[in-house]
């Protein structure tokens, strides 16, 4: 509402100040002319001759001059001004009253966005939106450590925040920093690897791949990267070494490790071996799914996913997505065919087929 | 509310300039002086309102408000506040906004300082100012709004341009629009002596300030846009003949022209309807400059976005008021009154000359700045005219005018005498000489254009101070009469000196740096040493450091001459982690008017890092001469007395000479 006031005070004083020289009737004043320049220059002159600056025939030729111009513009004066009509006064008044605010407001109102109040920063960060609260906290966070770059508790805090926001690449960056400032180890260098991986659009990336091996010297145990290490051998067709990597993981796992169900479900998928009894209640609510259930669930999202990109086929992470599903399941031919349609769809684009490309590689599906 | 109502202030001073372009006008043709008078009300008002838009994008800025676009994509919460402030123009919106700004301010001035114009004549200037006023309102409302607004802001802004990042930035737009748009107002006298059918030496007396204070920014403005180049940009040059910085100069020379040609008019009443023809085409540069840079015709530092839509509005305004003033010249001139004669060797002859030079450069500029444009257009070739181009068309030019700057002054009015002007410029001449034997011998078997463009400079310096020691009587008068009649001469007299010498300082800056400049481009590595113009540079040493918004690579160099160590330079490559780009931080040591340029390139794998360094002579007085001239425009701008120009009476009838 205040701003409404605002905006009626404005125009006021817009009309004010056409209303106010209509209002004063103009009566004419002693009128600014040429003839008044040229009496200030003979002035001139004789000042100049009295300082010595020009010499006395300089300045009688001058002043003869001058006094020439002065009599043709005495001659040749502007009209003076007659007084003022009152009529062209109420009409300019009329134009101004009525016109001025409907210009103002046609314009203002296609253009502007009156129910936007503002939001200066300084209001935003210390009353967070309600909407955004995790974005506020990521950015206060950035922040300080724009400023302070050597708190890797900061960059450790902040780094699996970034990966849950989907920002990959600076969690990457975030994870480089607190490997720099908090020293190495085995899980920052696996996190940093499954960051690597999201970024690339779940791809373990040769980089990626570097990352976990590196993670696994320094702890042999690493779950994470021990996990990855599957996926890459799942990812390269070698479904064998993957499923001997997680049955030795199952095979030394405590029996109530949380991660357990997500190994099995990942043998499963390479149609390893089943696991070892399992004793624990997790497990058995993971077993609640039959075989064949499992299998038409992972068939109808595939399903789904083929087909939105059938709609929108710009998601090159979604095409590498459909493609590595085909290659888990089995279905080489879909694999290529899916690779097909996705290079036809991209290929208007240069920046995402080479995206495209470089993924399909890594997938072990080249040419 | 403060973004929107900045955004409707905008709007009403649009609605205020409607007005301000039509009633008056009307006034004008029924000699009504209240609707004349609306013309400096609604002047007054919109100067109000745009003034208080700007403010508003400025508060918007300094409170990183990036629920509007415009603040959002140009700034960044932890931009130190100068550059928050300085952001505001560092885009294409709010550039054109502080556009508007100075517009409304130099017609505001006019509106209030105008109380000596005729009335009929300040409503058509008031008037024509407000057609240009609403044609870029339009323009910014229409196509480029930066009071635009997100519904759902983020977080954070993409901050500015780090190449922007700079104090220079707080100077170079403001000074260089400060000129562009000052001349609108000589842009607008001549149109409105064009309406009214009636120019005489009154009319120039009311220009000649705005016309000066216009030049003396933009004077300012080149160089100091030049003087940023050179340290910014980390390769050393300081004028590149880029088509953006020949849309500044253009205006520049025909300002210039426009200048010496307005004083003939308001001194000696000629030359009347080429001043108006110069002052048409010295805004109409000024247009086709802003074209140029915001249309994204050309792409440079200068060309923040560019948008189809926005090229082809400003092609229309430019459309618009280039054609139609010409056209209203073609058809108007003729009835205006023609002025004085004079004699070709007199001091108005001496500023023709003057004028047909620059003309004649600012055309050679024009050619060489959109003939590449014209043809890509029309055959789809892109040449590219350079240094080369301007070298061998501009400096042709600009030597016989060089020669004749000194003899001007030295010329009476109406008839002057050559020979007697040459005598009087013999002690300059052999100055001149003297400079041009001495540096032969003392640069002996280097260039040989060199030394005579420096004897040249020279000559132009010890022309004007002959002048000035003509005027004051120096060495033939006892010293007190020379020093009153020092203090009696004009204001305006010393500003004529000064302006003059300061081209030729700024001739010898030229000279020397593009000819003496010596430079060493390579690696070094920590404890390497690099000899340049006797100067020994070593590297202490890098580090990093972290900044507000970047982090910084300072190398650390210590600088000795013979052995003693004089200072320690640190040049440093930032990077701009939100936009991801680095700029190069040049670091600068001045030893009287010459300087040490260091510049970093990349760093390689192994620690070395690439550097140029250069030593480059008597570079600063390039700048110094431009701030002298600027400093002469301020001192004639400070005299406020009349010019006249007391012609030299015809020899008197031959009487009897008594027999000897």
């Amino acid at each position: 509402m205040t701003l409404w006031f605002v905006f009626a005070l404005m125009t006021a004083a817009a009309i004010f100040a056409v209303l106010w020289p209509l209002g004063r009737g103009g009566q004419p004043r002693n009128d600014a002319s040429e003839a008044t320049v040229y009496k200030d220059q003979l002035v001139e002159i004789d000042r100049d001759l009295a300082a010595g600056l020009i010499g006395a025939p300089e300045a009688e030729a001058a002043r003869v001059e001058i006094s020439r111009r002065l009599l043709a513009a005495v001659d040749h004066r502007r009209e003076p001004p007659t007084a003022s009509s009152l009529r062209l006064r109420r009409s300019a008044a009329l134009i101004a009253l009525v016109g001025l605010p409907i210009l103002s407001v046609a314009f203002y109102l296609p253009l502007g966005s009156p129910r936007l109040a503002d939001f200066p920063l300084a209001a935003r960060i210390h009353a967070p939106d309600a909407t955004q609260p995790l974005d506020n906290l990521v950015a206060q966070v950035e922040a300080h450590l724009e400023k302070n770059p050597t708190d890797g508790r900061g960059w450790n805090v902040l780094a699996p925040v970034l990966v849950r926001l989907g920002r990959y690449d600076d969690a990457v960056r975030a994870y480089h920093n607190s490997i720099t400032y908090n020293g190495d180890s085995a899980d920052r260098r696996a996190d940093l690897g499954e960051a690597m991986a999201g970024a690339a659009g779940g791809v373990v990336t040769s980089e990626a791949k570097a990352e976990f091996e590196r993670a696994v010297a320094l702890d042999a145990d690493e779950v994470k990267a021990r996990y990855f290490l599957g996926v890459v051998a799942e990812q390269d067709g070698r479904g064998a070494d993957a499923a001997s990597i997680w049955n030795a993981m199952l095979a030394k796992a405590p029996p109530d490790a949380p991660w357990r169900p997500l190994i099995q479900a990942a043998l499963v998928r390479v149609g390893g071996a089943a696991a070892p009894a399992l004793p624990d209640g997790a497990m058995a609510a993971a077993k609640d799914m039959s075989e064949a259930d499992r299998g038409a669930m992972i068939h109808t999202m595939v399903d789904r996913l083929a087909s939105r990109l059938k709609q929108n086929g710009d998601d090159v992470e979604g095409w590498l997505r459909l493609v590595r599903a085909y290659m888990v399941m089995g279905d080489r031919d879909k694999a290529r065919g899916a690779q097909a349609d996705a290079r036809q769809a991209v290929a208007n684009d240069a920046e995402r087929l080479r995206q495209l490309n470089e993924g399909l590689k890594n997938l072990g599906l080249d040419g | 509310m403060i973004a929107e109502a900045g955004h409707y202030a905008l709007v009403l001073a649009l609605a205020l300039a409607l007005i301000q372009s039509t009633v008056p006008i009307l006034g004008a043709r029924w000699h009504d002086p209240a609707l004349m008078n609306v013309a400096r009300s609604t002047a007054l008002a919109q100067l109000l309102f745009v003034g208080g838009s700007f403010a508003a994008l400025v508060t918007l800025h300094v409170t990183s408000d990036f629920s509007v676009v415009n603040v959002f994509e140009n700034s960044h919460s932890l931009k130190p506040l100068i550059y928050k402030i300085t952001g505001v123009w560092g885009n294409h919106e709010g550039s054109m906004l502080l556009w508007v700004s100075i517009l409304a301010l130099f017609g505001g001035l006019v509106a209030a300082f105008g109380n000596n114009l005729p009335l009929s004549l300040r409503a058509h200037v008031l008037a024509v100012q407000a057609w240009i006023a609403s044609a870029f309102y339009l323009f910014i409302l229409i196509t480029s709004n930066p009071f635009l607004r997100i519904a759902n802001p983020p977080i954070e802004g993409r901050d500015l341009n780090p190449v922007l990042q700079d104090i220079g930035l707080a100077v170079h737009p403001p000074m260089l629009y400060l000129g562009y748009v000052g001349f609108s107002i000589s842009f607008s006298f001549a149109v409105a002596a064009l309406l009214e059918g009636r120019i005489d030496a009154a009319w120039a007396r009311w220009v000649r300030p705005w016309t000066l204070l216009a030049w003396i920014f933009l004077t300012l403005g080149i160089a100091m846009g030049s003087y940023w180049a050179y340290y910014e940009l980390g390769w050393g040059g300081w004028w590149f003949w880029d088509p953006v910085e020949n849309a500044s100069l253009m205006p520049w020379l025909a300002g210039t022209a426009l200048l010496h040609s307005a004083v003939v008019m308001e001194k000696r009443n000629a030359l009347k309807v080429w001043t108006i023809l110069l002052s048409i085409l010295t805004f109409s540069l000024s247009l086709l400059g802003t074209f140029l840079v915001r249309s994204g015709v050309l792409t440079s530092v200068h060309a923040f976005a560019t948008d189809p839509t926005r090229g082809v509005f400003i092609l229309l305004i430019l459309c618009i008021f280039i054609g139609g003033s010409l056209s209203l010249y073609a058809w108007r001139a003729s009835a205006l009154k023609q002025g004085g004669l004079f004699a070709p060797i007199s001091r108005e002859g001496a500023l023709v000359l003057n004028n047909l030079f620059l003309t004649t450069a600012c055309a050679t500029v024009f050619i060489g700045t959109l003939y590449p444009l014209a043809l890509e257009v029309i055959t789809g070739d892109k040449i590219s005219v350079g240094a080369p181009f301007f070298n061998l068309t501009f400096a042709p030019l600009f030597v016989p005018l060089m020669i004749a700057v000194p003899f001007g002054p030295l010329l009476a009015w109406k008839r002057g005498d050559l020979l007697g002007a040459a005598q009087r410029l013999v002690a300059a001449g052999v100055v001149a000489l003297i400079a041009i034997a001495l540096l032969w011998a003392w640069t002996l078997g280097g260039s040989t254009l060199a030394p005579l463009a420096i004897g040249l400079a020279v000559f132009v310096i010890a022309g004007a101070l002959s002048d000035l020691a003509e005027r004051t009587g120096l060495f033939r008068l006892p010293f007190g009469t020379t020093l009153r009649r020092a203090r009696g001469l004009p204001r305006s007299s010393w500003g004529t000196v000064f302006a003059h010498a300061g081209v030729g300082v700024a001739l010898i800056g030229i000279v020397c740096e593009t000819t003496w400049n010596t430079e060493y481009i390579g690696s070094m590595k920590p404890h390497d040493t690099a000899h340049v113009a006797g100067y020994a540079l070593t590297l202490d040493g890098v580090r990093q450091q972290q900044g507000p918004n970047f982090r910084e690579m300072i190398a650390q160099f210590t600088v000795s001459l013979g052995g003693e160590r004089l200072s320690v330079m640190t040049p440093s490559k930032r990077n701009f982690t939100t936009r991801g780009s680095t700029t190069t931080e040049a670091a600068l040591l001045t030893r009287g008017a010459s300087q040490l340029y260091i510049s970093l390139g990349e760093t390689a794998a192994d620690g070395e890092v690439a550097v140029r360094i250069y030593h480059k002579p008597m570079v600063l007085l390039i700048w110094f001469g431009p701030v002298l001239m600027a400093f002469g425009g301020m001192l004639s701008l400070s005299d406020r007395r009349l010019r006249v120009g007391a012609p030299k009476p015809a020899r008197a009838p031959r009487q009897l000479q008594p027999a000897e």
